[in-house]
Order: structure tokens, then C-alpha cells, then sequence
């Protein structure tokens, strides 16, 4: 099976649709990369079919594939979302990644938040309990470690097409005409307004 | 276009291309007088705007560094981003959503009818409704406001409809799609709205009037306007006589510039505005010009705001279509009874998945947000708007502890909410949710204010130079040959979006500019 590439950072709107397709990935890659997460999409979703493969890959700048591993899990507490896949909150890895590559402050602050978390449940967060999970962040709400990656997840893991596409909102509408022919008014479980308070749209 | 040379000092130079500014650059051309502008964002066009709303952001808004301090909660949720108003030709009028409501007859007078409230700088307008009408008139008639001149209201969509049946139960009578200066049928040589609903990110179909593609374009025809985008005024001079004579500036090349004028107008808005009056103190005018009232940066207002979400058991899809489209205007009166003075409007609004994760909650997470992020589809959203009392101590200044790429101290943003303002947002607050209960929500979130788009106040008008920065045309009680263009000048903050309030005021300005100049007084 070919793997899609998550790609390399560049901001907060990567989406599966726009990942480059790539050769199944070979050990010298593996190697090259800090570390890797793996995952694969299920089949049958809306999400699935926006992608060129259903498997998927991040390769790490700077964290290790514990690290990397850690902080999704982390970002599915603080955002726990059922229906988004794993390839989601791999783009929150990314950003956090392509982070502390370029800052050795932010790679230090990640790899003692998460030393810290496994502390928190015992020894790994990553296969902790969720009830164990959640006193875990909650018990670091407002630091900088929980501050850097919360705030990373409001572009990383809501300006992106799977998301989008997960909870009904389609994006740009130029293109299509906008809404003026496609339901803009569709609502059928309350009452029409009246003509003086919505008068009918210029079709021209 | 014209090109007028650096040491020519017969033109008006404005600073700003935004509803003031841009307004005013027009009015003036089409009066023959020989305008620049200096603005200082670059140029876009429907071409180039982008249905996203991240990268639109990035693209049009004013993102130079700016402070806060004060009990606000934006300085808690936003420290660096008091205001989401745009760098760019055209100014906000690219982003703003198109509400354009006329004050009422007693919120020019709010210190008559609230009377002496404590700890707020009421004033009375040196001007009524009256004298303002007919300059509304031309206002609306220049931007094509719906439900006025003939003009049809625009058609409602999904949010306005969950917005009328809850609105309508509850026994609201002023609930329809509003006033809105967006084309409803093709007018003025733009197209109809097409529903795109991204109003917010630059209105791809040129339905929403934007002084970009109206006022700019018909300045330029009369071959009377200089327009430079991307010069970043720093600096207004003035003479020995007191009267300013020139405008420092660093064009697209980062090279500085001096522009020599026979009027200077400042329309950057209300928080670049009085910062730039600061910034060009003198040993002249040792606190600021045109400052000798010590009111230049105060009183600053920004609306009480907030917003109100609300689930549905079935789909809303709020996102489709005009954002601002639907108004409830019964909670617009002064009505005291409620436990505060003034009133406040509900509209209409939307955002998309990624600024719902960022302005629903500010900071928030776990598993109540993302409840309503994945019930985004059956989300309906309103904004309230009203009326913030005036207060002395919330204000623009300079923070000399952070400097901006030119070296200059970027503008600290003081506010504090008045008790009149906290009990107004408790109560939109609950009269919003009581619209969306009686429309049938399952639950309904209290969403705290955003960014402020709506800047005002900090060099109001008024009758006396004792304690007021300009007089009723936003002439400059200290120096006749300085006008202040833009929402700065007002003195109260009425609960109206108050775009058509600066516009009309630009046109009327220009009037007045147009008459002293033939009368050798400027």
C-alpha cells in the first residue's frame, strides 16, 4: 500500500487532500527522520475518500517517535474528538515538530511536558487510562507546556479539510457560485419568514 | 491618477483609505480638490480575496504589534490583538459585514437623556439626528442600503430564519434582514450579494460596498487623487504658525517620504489615529497635537459585544450565505427599566470551523468544546452590539516598552468595562438565548467579545475646545488645517455598527472642507 506524506510544515491548513502521494517508505527514510507515526485512515469515511491513500506517515524534525506519539495522544484530551482520525492530530505533531526544530526552547519545553505527563500516569501517558489522561492535563492547565500545544491545536487541528469535511463545513464557496442556488435558505424545520422580513433572492 | 509632487503643498492629504478616509478622498475629487492618500496596507481586490479565513486574516488585517492592559477580557484572551480591523487599500470596509443602521434622535444626545453617570465621560454630539439626516441620506444612497431608496431588503438565510421564528415568539416585532449595504439586486455598476458567506474575508462578488472598487475607483476617474498604498505615516509636522504643513511617511520601499499639504484629515482608525497625534508631539504642542484637551486617545469605546450560539437538534448550516443579514432591533431603545441606559442590536452571525475554534470559548477545551465544535452544522449564531459608555480612563496611549519596525512606541490599549456595559451584556446575553430557546435549541453557549472591530472615541467632537479634540465637522479645535476623519470623532458610541455614521460624517466633512477652502480659510 502507498502511503501519503503528511506534509511538511507550513502554517495551519495542511489537509490530506493536498499531501503528496509517495512511495512506500524505506528503511533509509525511516532512518532519516528523528522520528515517524504511522497510521491509516478508515475505510468507508468522508475523510478517507479525500485522501490519495488511506495510509499515512509523518516523518519528525526534531522529536522522537515516543515524543511525537505522546503529544497526539495529548492533543486528543484536550480536544477528544471520535471522529477524527489519527491523521488529525498527526498535523498538531507536525506543527509542534517543525516548532521545536526551529527553536531548541520549544524542543526542551515538549520533551520534559511529556517526561512530565508519563510521570503524571505512571509511566506512559500514551497507554494510560483516559480518566488517568485527562487529571493528567488537568493538573497542568495554564503551564507552558499545556498553553504551547492547546494553542497549537486551535490552527492545527480546525484549519484543515479533514476536519472541515468531519463536521459538515465545506469552505471556500466562490468557486461553486456561492450559496444563492445551493440551500442557502434550505432550513425546512421552522417556518418560512415573511416576504417584508426576507424578501425572495434576485436571481437575475 | 494624479501624481502630485512631494513639496506641493496646495492638497489635502489624508491618512487612511478606509469608510472615513476613502469617503472623504472621493468626496473631495469629485469636488475638483486635489487629494493624496496615504495608506499603509498594500492593494487587493475581489480577485484576490480569500474564502478562508486564516489566510484572509493574514491578508487583510492590521497585525503591526499592539499592547492591552485592563480588566477587559480581550486582554486576557487576545493580549496582542485588540482590534480586528484591516491594513489595507479600503480599509475595514473590506472586512466588515454591512450593517448600516442610522444613530437614533437620543443617543447623540446621551448626556441629556442618561443624565450624569458615574465613572463614565458622557457628552453630548455637538450635532443632532436632524442635522445629520441628510447626509445619511447621501450615505445610504452612495452605498446602496437595503430598505432605504427603493432598494429591496436582501433575501434571509438559514440563520436568519432560526433567528425570526425564535425572535418572532418571543414578541420581538423589528425582525428582518436589515439594513445592509450589500446589493440585493444588481446597483451602481456591482453585482447582486451570490449567499458566498465570507463577507468577513472581502466580498468576492462586489456585492458589499467597499471604498476599494466604489469610492477609490470613482476618486481616480476625476484624475484629482494621488493614492499610495503601503506608506506607513509616523509623523504629521506643522509650521511656526501652528498649523500642520507636512506628513512623514515610509513608502513601499521603506524609504522616508515627505509629503507637504494644505489640510491633513487622520482616518487610521481609533486606535492609529490618536496614536499618530501622539506620536507628532512638538516642542510646540509638547502633549500631542491637536491635544491641548488632554482628550486626544480617551474615551475610547469599542461596543459592549458578545455572541450567542445555539444547537439544534436539526441542521442550520449558519455559514451559508450574507453573515450580517437578519437584525433584531427591539433591545435598541433607551429603556432604563432594564437596569442600564442605552440599548444594543442582535445580528446575525457566523464564523467557520477554524474561527469557531478560535473566538467560541478563548482558552477553552475538553470534552464541552469539542461538543459544540462537532455540532457545528446545527449551530446558529448572533452577535450583540450596543452601546458602551465613554470613559476617561480607557484609552489609547503610547507604550514606549515596545517599538514598532520604524522604532516608534506601539499603541497600548486601555479598557475597562463600565458596570452599565457588564449589565447590557447580561442581559443581551440572556435575551439572545431566549430567542434561540424559543426557536427549540437544546443548549446555548455565551460567546465573550471578540477583537474589537468597532473603534471609537478617541478624539471625539464637541462644542467646547476645553474637552473635546474637534468640532461637529472634525475640524481640529487647535489647528484649523487638522480634521479627524473617522470613527474617532465620535462622541458617544450609539449601539449602531457605525460605518454609515462615519460616512455620512466624511461626506459632510468634505462639504465643509470643500467651503472653507473656496473661502481662502484653509
Amino acid at each position: 500500500m502507498q502511503a501519503i506524506r503528511i506534509a511538511t510544515a507550513s502554517g495551519g491548513a495542511a489537509s490530506a487532500a493536498s499531501t503528496v502521494q509517495q512511495a512506500p517508505l524505506t528503511r533509509r527514510e525511516f532512518l532519516k527522520g528523528t522520528g515517524i507515526l504511522l497510521g491509516t485512515l478508515a475505510i468507508g469515511t468522508p475523510i478517507a475518500a479525500l485522501a490519495p491513500s488511506r495510509a499515512w506517515a509523518l516523518e519528525l524534525k526534531a522529536l522522537d517517535t515516543a515524543t511525537g506519539d505522546t503529544l497526539l495522544k495529548f492533543g486528543r484530551v484536550l480536544y477528544p474528538h471520535a471522529q477524527l482520525p489519527d491523521a488529525v492530530y498527526a498535523l498538531l505533531v507536525k506543527d509542534l515538530d517543525a516548532m521545536a526544530a526551529a527553536d531548541p526552547k520549544v524542543a526542551t519545553l515538549l520533551r520534559d511536558g511529556v517526561a512530565g505527563l508519563d510521570r503524571a500516569t505512571g509511566g506512559a501517558f500514551a497507554k494510560a487510562k483516559p480518566a488517568a489522561q485527562l487529571a493528567a492535563v488537568k493538573a497542568i492547565e495554564g503551564k507552558p507546556f499545556f498553553a504551547t500545544v492547546r494553542g497549537k491545536c486551535v490552527t492545527a487541528l480546525y484549519d484543515n479539510e479533514m476536519t472541515w469535511t468531519a463536521f459538515g463545513y465545506p469552505g471556500e464557496s466562490f468557486s461553486k457560485g456561492g450559496y444563492i442556488r445551493r440551500g442557502f435558505q434550505d432550513l425546512k424545520w421552522l417556518p418560512d419568514p415573511p416576504a417584508d422580513a426576507s424578501p425572495p433572492p434576485f436571481l437575475g | 491618477m494624479a501624481k502630485i509632487a512631494f513639496d506641493d503643498d496646495s492638497a489635502v492629504v489624508i491618512i487612511g483609505s478606509g469608510a472615513g478616509g476613502g469617503t472623504l478622498a472621493n468626496e473631495l475629487c469629485q469636488k475638483g480638490i486635489k487629494v493624496i492618500v496615504l495608506e499603509a496596507g498594500a492593494t487587493q481586490s475581489v480577485a484576490t480575496f480569500i474564502n478562508d479565513e486564516w489566510k484572509s486574516f493574514s491578508q487583510l488585517a492590521w497585525l503591526d504589534a499592539r499592547t492591552t492592559s485592563g480588566s477587559w477580557r480581550i486582554a486576557k484572551d487576545f493580549p496582542g490583538l485588540p482590534a480586528w480591523i484591516c491594513k489595507t487599500v479600503g480599509g475595514t470596509t473590506t472586512h466588515w459585514a454591512g450593517a448600516s443602521l442610522r444613530f437614533q434622535e437620543h443617543e447623540f444626545k446621551a448626556r441629556k437623556h442618561y443624565g450624569a453617570i458615574k465613572g463614565a465621560n458622557l457628552m453630548d454630539w455637538p450635532l443632532t439626528l436632524k442635522d445629520l439626516e441628510p447626509w445619511y441620506d447621501k450615505a445610504e444612497d452612495k452605498m446602496g442600503v437595503t430598505r432605504t431608496h427603493g432598494i429591496p431588503g436582501l433575501p434571509g438565510n438559514n440563520n436568519f430564519k432560526v433567528m425570526h421564528a425564535g425572535a418572532t415568539k418571543l414578541g420581538y416585532k423589528q425582525v428582518h434582514t436589515g439594513r445592509m449595504a450589500i446589493n440585493s439586486k444588481p446597483r451602481d455598476g456591482r453585482g447582486s450579494c451570490q449567499q458566498i458567506g465570507f463577507c468577513f474575508q472581502g466580498c468576492k462578488s462586489g456585492a458589499k460596498w467597499s471604498v476599494l472598487y466604489t469610492e477609490l475607483p470613482k476618486a481616480e476617474a476625476t484624475g484629482n487623487l494621488d493614492l499610495r498604498p503601503e506608506s506607513h505615516v509616523t509623523r504629521i509636522e506643522h509650521n511656526a504658525v501652528g498649523k500642520v504643513s507636512a506628513v512623514v511617511y515610509f513608502d513601499k520601499a521603506g524609504q522616508e517620504q515627505r509629503q507637504k499639504a494644505r489640510v491633513v484629515c487622520v482616518a487610521g482608525n481609533s486606535i492609529e489615529t490618536p496614536r499618530l497625534l501622539l506620536m507628532s508631539a512638538s516642542d510646540k504642542f509638547r502633549d500631542g497635537l491637536a491635544n491641548s484637551s488632554g482628550q486626544v486617545g480617551r474615551n475610547y469605546m469599542r461596543h459592549m459585544t458578545g455572541s450567542v450560539y445555539a444547537a439544534f437538534k436539526e441542521p442550520v448550516n449558519m455559514f451559508r450565505g450574507t453573515t450580517m443579514a437578519g437584525i433584531v432591533g427591539d433591545e435598541a431603545g433607551n429603556n432604563p427599566k432594564r437596569g442600564f441606559v442605552g440599548g444594543y442590536e442582535m445580528e446575525t452571525l457566523s464564523l467557520g470551523v477554524p474561527f469557531m475554534a478560535a473566538f467560541l470559548n478563548p482558552g477553552g477545551w475538553g470534552a464541552e468544546f469539542a461538543w459544540w465544535m462537532e455540532h457545528y452544522s446545527q449551530l446558529a449564531g448572533m452577535w450583540l452590539v450596543g452601546e458602551d459608555m465613554p470613559r476617561e480612563t480607557n484609552r489609547v496611549t503610547l507604550n514606549a516598552n515596545v517599538k514598532d519596525k520604524y522604532g516608534n512606541p506601539v499603541p497600548n490599549v486601555h479598557f475597562d468595562d463600565h458596570p452599565n456595559d457588564v449589565a447590557m451584556r447580561k442581559h443581551a446575553y440572556t435575551q439572545g438565548e431566549r430567542v434561540y430557546q424559543a426557536a427549540g435549541a437544546i443548549r446555548s453557549f455565551r460567546t465573550p467579545p471578540y477583537p474589537s472591530t468597532h473603534n471609537l472615541g478617541t478624539c471625539r467632537m464637541g462644542a467646547s475646545a476645553a474637552d473635546s479634540v474637534c468640532n461637529a465637522y472634525g475640524q481640529t479645535h487647535d489647528i484649523p488645517n487638522l480634521f479627524i476623519s473617522d470613527g474617532s470623532q465620535f462622541t458617544t458610541g450609539g449601539a449602531e455598527n457605525p460605518t454609515l455614521t462615519i460616512v455620512a460624517l466624511a461626506i459632510r466633512q468634505a462639504d465643509h472642507i470643500a467651503t472653507l477652502m473656496s473661502q481662502r480659510a484653509l
